[in-house]
Order: C-alpha cells, then sequence, then structure tokens
C-alpha cells in the first residue's frame, strides 16, 4: 500500500507542477484518452447531480480545453498554486487505484491580488500502464463551495 | 431627464434610452431605490423551479434583490412564497435552501408559521406561570411577513410582492411567453447548480445578455475553431415595453470537423480544429431550427438553449459591484442516456467555465474598473439605431435599450 501511497503522491505532484507553472499543453497526458474529468461541487454530489462546470470524457476534449485557453478565450492572467494533501487510497486492484486527495488552490491576478480560489478534493481512479506509467482514468474535482469567483478558465 | 417628479435620484442623464451615464452602476442610493421600486416593485421575479418543491411542505429558499424568500408547496397543490422574514425580531425563518417542513418556526423565539406564511402561534403567548406573555390585544394575524403573488410558467415559478402588478403572462408579453414555452415545454429535471460570483453591477450582466452585439466578438470560440452553421439567420425579440428580450440563431445544425473530413470539403492544415468536437452534435428538440436561444426576462433572469445546453440564470444583488450569478443546468425527465450525455458535454459551452460564456465572468469587471472615475461619463449604446424594437440582426443594442427603457420608467429615472 506505502508503494501505492507514494505512486499517487508522485502523480499529484507533477500534475500540480505542471498546471501551476503554465505547462498546460501537458496537462491532458496525465488521463487517459478515455477518461473523465469533472469539476463539480460537494452539494451536486450529494444531490446526485451529474453536471460538471467542465465535463470532458476524452483526452481529447482536455486537450481541446488547453487550445481554446490560448487561443480562443479571453481572462485576465493568472496563475494558480495548488497544494495537494496526503492522498487516501481506497482500493488498489485490477480496477486500478481509488484514491482521494484533498487540494487547495491560491489564485494569483495579474495585480498581484490573491486568494483562496478553491478548496475541495479530487476523487480519482488511476491506471498505471505496462511501461509504468500511471494515468487518471477518471479525476473528479469536488469543490467544497457552490460559488465560483468570476470565471474558471486554468483547470483545477 | 425632466420628467416633473421629485425624485431624490435625480441627477444628469440624457434624455433616450441609447446613452447611460455610469453612476447608475456605482451609486449605492441607486441600488437601494432599485430594491424600492424594482425589486418590490411591479415586477415578476423567478423564485424556484416546479420541480425543485414537488411534495407538500417542499421549499426552497431564494432572492427578489436583497429580499430573502421562502417558496413552498402548500396544501391543495398550491405554491406559496413569502418573505423569509420572523415577523417578531426580523431573524430568517428558514436559513437552509431547501427542505421539507410540517411549518416553519423561528430558532430565536420559535415563532410558528404555516406553509401559507401566516403566524400560528407564539411561545408563552400567555406568559408562565401566569406571569409575562404578550398583551391581551395582540393580533396573530396582524403580524406576519410580507406574501407574495405566485404563478409559473413552463415550471418556472415566478412572485411579486406588488399587489399592482399585471399578470405574469401580461408582464412577459405574448411573444416573449411563447419563447419561453418552446423550451420548457416539459418535466425538467434539475442537473446541476452552480454559482458564479461576477465582480460587477447587477445590471452590466443584464445588459450582456440583451448585448447580441457583442457575442461574436468577445467570444472567439466559434470562430476560432471555425465551427461553421450553415444557413445562420436569426434576430432579437423585445416585448412592447423593452423590458424582454429574445435571441434566435436559427440554422440547419452544425458543421464539425467529422462533416468536413467526411465530405473531404478541406485541408485540415491551415486552420486550427477541434480534436473532439463531437459534443457539438445536436439533436433539434424543440420543433424547428433554433440552435441557440437567450430569453432574458426584466430584471434578473436568463434563459438559455445552447444547442442541447438548458440552463436557468438567476443574478442576485450583492452590492453596487458584486452580483451572484445562479446556474441551474436542466434536462428533461424524458431524456434518454444519449442525450443527458449530450447536456452535460454540452455544458462545456456555457457556466463559469464555459467556452462561449467565459468572458462574460470577467468583462463586466472591466467596465467597472474602467468607468471608475467616470461617474458623469456617458456609455453609448447605439448600434441599430435609438428605438429598442424587434429586429431581423443580431448586429444590434437594441435590447439593451429595452432593458433601459424599462429601468427608467419603473425607476422615474
Amino acid at each position: 500500500m506505502s508503494d501505492t501511497l507514494f505512486r499517487v503522491a508522485a502523480l499529484n505532484t507533477r500534475y500540480a507542477a505542471v498546471i501551476d507553472a503554465d505547462m498546460l499543453e501537458e496537462w491532458p497526458a496525465f488521463f487517459l484518452p478515455d477518461c473523465l474529468y469533472k469539476v463539480t461541487t460537494a452539494e451536486n454530489l450529494r444531490k446526485g447531480y451529474q453536471a460538471g462546470v467542465i465535463y470532458a470524457d476524452s483526452r481529447g476534449m482536455l486537450e481541446d480545453r488547453v487550445a481554446a485557453l490560448r487561443r480562443a478565450n479571453i481572462y485576465e492572467r493568472q496563475t494558480y498554486r495548488h497544494i495537494i494533501g496526503m492522498p487516501s487510497v481506497l482500493a488498489d486492484g485490477p480496477d486500478g487505484i481509488s484514491a482521494e486527495s484533498p487540494f487547495l488552490v491560491v489564485r494569483t491576478m495579474r495585480t498581484g491580488e490573491m486568494s483562496l480560489f478553491a478548496a475541495g478534493q479530487y476523487r480519482d481512479v488511476i491506471h498505471t500502464g505496462a511501461d509504468g506509467t500511471s494515468r487518471f482514468a477518471e479525476r473528479v474535482v469536488v469543490c467544497d463551495s457552490p460559488r465560483f469567483d468570476t470565471l474558471l478558465a486554468i483547470p483545477l | 431627464m425632466d420628467n416633473g417628479h421629485a425624485n431624490a435620484l435625480a441627477r444628469d442623464w440624457p434624455a433616450g434610452i441609447s446613452q447611460v451615464p455610469f453612476w447608475v452602476y456605482q451609486d449605492p442610493e441607486v441600488l437601494r431605490e432599485e430594491q424600492r421600486r424594482i425589486f418590490a416593485g411591479p415586477v415578476w421575479h423567478f423564485l424556484c423551479l416546479d420541480v425543485d418543491i414537488p411534495a407538500l411542505g417542499d421549499f426552497r429558499t431564494s432572492f427578489i434583490g436583497d429580499m430573502p424568500v421562502i417558496v413552498v408547496r402548500g396544501e391543495g397543490d398550491r405554491i406559496n412564497a413569502f418573505e423569509n422574514r420572523c415577523a417578531h425580531r426580523g431573524a430568517l425563518i428558514a436559513f437552509e435552501d431547501a427542505g421539507n417542513v410540517k411549518d416553519f418556526t423561528c430558532v430565536y423565539h420559535a415563532w410558528r408559521y404555516d406553509l401559507e406564511g401566516n403566524l400560528c402561534s407564539i411561545a408563552f403567548q400567555r406568559g408562565v406561570n401566569g406571569k409575562g406573555g404578550m398583551p391581551a390585544d395582540f393580533r396573530m394575524a396582524e403580524h406576519g411577513p410580507r406574501k407574495l403573488r405566485v404563478e409559473t410558467i413552463g415550471g418556472l415559478v415566478f412572485g411579486t410582492v406588488d399587489p399592482a402588478a399585471p399578470s405574469l403572462e401580461e408582464f412577459l408579453s405574448p411573444p416573449i411567453a411563447a419563447k419561453i414555452r418552446r423550451v420548457f415545454n416539459r418535466k425538467l429535471e434539475v442537473i446541476g447548480r452552480f454559482t458564479q460570483v461576477l465582480p460587477n453591477n447587477w445590471k452590466m450582466y443584464a445588459e450582456n445578455i440583451r448585448d447580441t452585439y457583442h457575442a461574436s466578438l468577445l467570444h472567439l470560440f466559434f470562430t476560432t475553431f471555425k465551427i461553421t452553421r450553415f444557413d445562420q439567420a436569426g434576430g432579437v425579440t423585445i416585448s412592447p415595453d423593452g423590458a424582454h428580450h429574445a435571441s434566435a440563431t436559427i440554422s440547419k445544425g452544425i458543421q464539425t470537423q467529422s462533416v468536413y473530413k467526411d465530405q473531404g470539403l478541406r485541408s485540415d492544415s491551415d486552420v486550427f480544429r477541434l480534436r473532439d468536437d463531437s459534443f457539438l452534435e445536436t439533436e433539434a428538440e424543440f420543433g424547428d431550427d433554433i440552435q441557440l436561444q437567450n430569453v432574458a426576462l426584466f430584471p434578473t433572469l436568463m434563459l438559455q438553449q445552447l444547442y442541447n445546453s438548458v440552463a436557468v440564470r438567476q443574478t442576485v444583488p450583492r452590492g453596487v459591484d458584486s452580483m451572484d450569478l445562479h446556474w441551474t443546468f436542466i434536462g428533461f425527465a424524458d431524456d434518454t442516456p444519449e442525450m443527458r450525455r449530450r447536456r452535460l458535454r454540452q455544458m462545456n459551452l456555457a457556466g463559469p467555465a464555459g467556452y462561449v460564456s467565459m468572458e462574460d465572468g470577467c468583462i463586466g469587471n472591466f467596465v467597472q474598473r474602467g468607468a471608475a472615475a467616470a461617474a458623469a461619463e456617458i456609455s453609448v449604446i447605439e448600434m441599430g439605431g435609438r428605438d429598442a424594437v424587434s429586429q431581423d440582426t443580431r448586429a444590434t443594442e437594441a435590447s439593451v435599450r429595452g432593458f433601459w427603457k424599462n429601468y427608467r420608467r419603473l425607476m422615474e429615472l
């Protein structure tokens, strides 16, 4: 189990580093071609509502999101700093690793204004390929608050 | 505008509806007056969905401007709404978003209300051991939170505190009511709720949704990825009083990348393409070729149909320079699994992270900041003329002028 814990923690660390360093082009590769990436809230989950403010069920959709952020969408320059806590490994079997990790994201705007932009939990299903690379089959980002300040451009 | 009214807010505003001074977005006094004349005025306000409160005693809490409101399913399947304010000391009667109750008891001193908002018992009304208690001439019937009139259309519940308001149908006008019924035509199901906090005056969002001029200029998603729609036509429908707006984009469907590929129409090398544009594949479900329809109801409700993505957006002002935008994403009870998945995937288009709505989250704040020192300066809204009538083009600001036409009438400004 400790090996699995380390594997998930290392994946989280690389994931955060890529987003926080604005290397978004590398972000889709953290997912399998058939995957689910969804940003939702604890309340939606509690109510059984399926929707997400971002809902991608293919890696292509994640690549498109990055392309849209780079080429089409307009928003003020900003960066994130992810702080991802120690994962809980719920299961590790033939269906992959099931894990949950708490996160905080601090957003720093162009102006220098900083705010606690999001807090919540990643709920993940992780598969490890023959080459030893771990990828998300599923990453559901469950935000504690139903409120999103201004807009959500950069992925969580 | 010299209209003969002694209005405490009377200050410089050119006559007409095509120019708007910036003080109207900045002055706390304006916001207070809006609460009185618009939110508590002869105007219908969205409260919740009919399906939010299906059973006897089901309630939701909402807001009409600053006023907290309880909406509850009462006896006889009647929907009741009243101010969420205890008649005693003014505490919230209900402080959850939703729930089910037999009656409402204020937690402060246990004053109890029935499902119509009538005060029906008071703790220790006759005192304890013959001491204390309310005066003998205290009449419960004379005390209670303000009650709202309630009406529904298409499963949307509206309320007004003003007995002088016309019927909901008359308020909406028949052409706008028809646009609502076009989409909200069968049993709804909520598929998600999100709140977006916008750092701008609430009226900027009311204008933005009516501003069909900006759509292809600010929101570059469709043009960037060369997502072409065949036979584009459309226009704006405006209610006679200017208050409400419906825009429509009519086409035979979307030309996605796969269509280009299938038909061998052009090379993919010269333009940016989406990797997976299958989420844009749309099924006509409203019996016509309207792909996009946005309805904006005065003052703070928006009803969106973006292909198969349906949403209700409600604005709640939070001060002169902040507002909450409550998104409720909608499916229908008769959705097939394929249709439901399509709606979930098309949610990427609109919402706090929407491909074609993300910019609306920050653009109002750019105006708020840009005009910070320009209270007496004027914003110009003259694309497509200076009046507010329906047009068969979307390159117009007619609906924005319509908003101001109704606003100035109600505010007597």
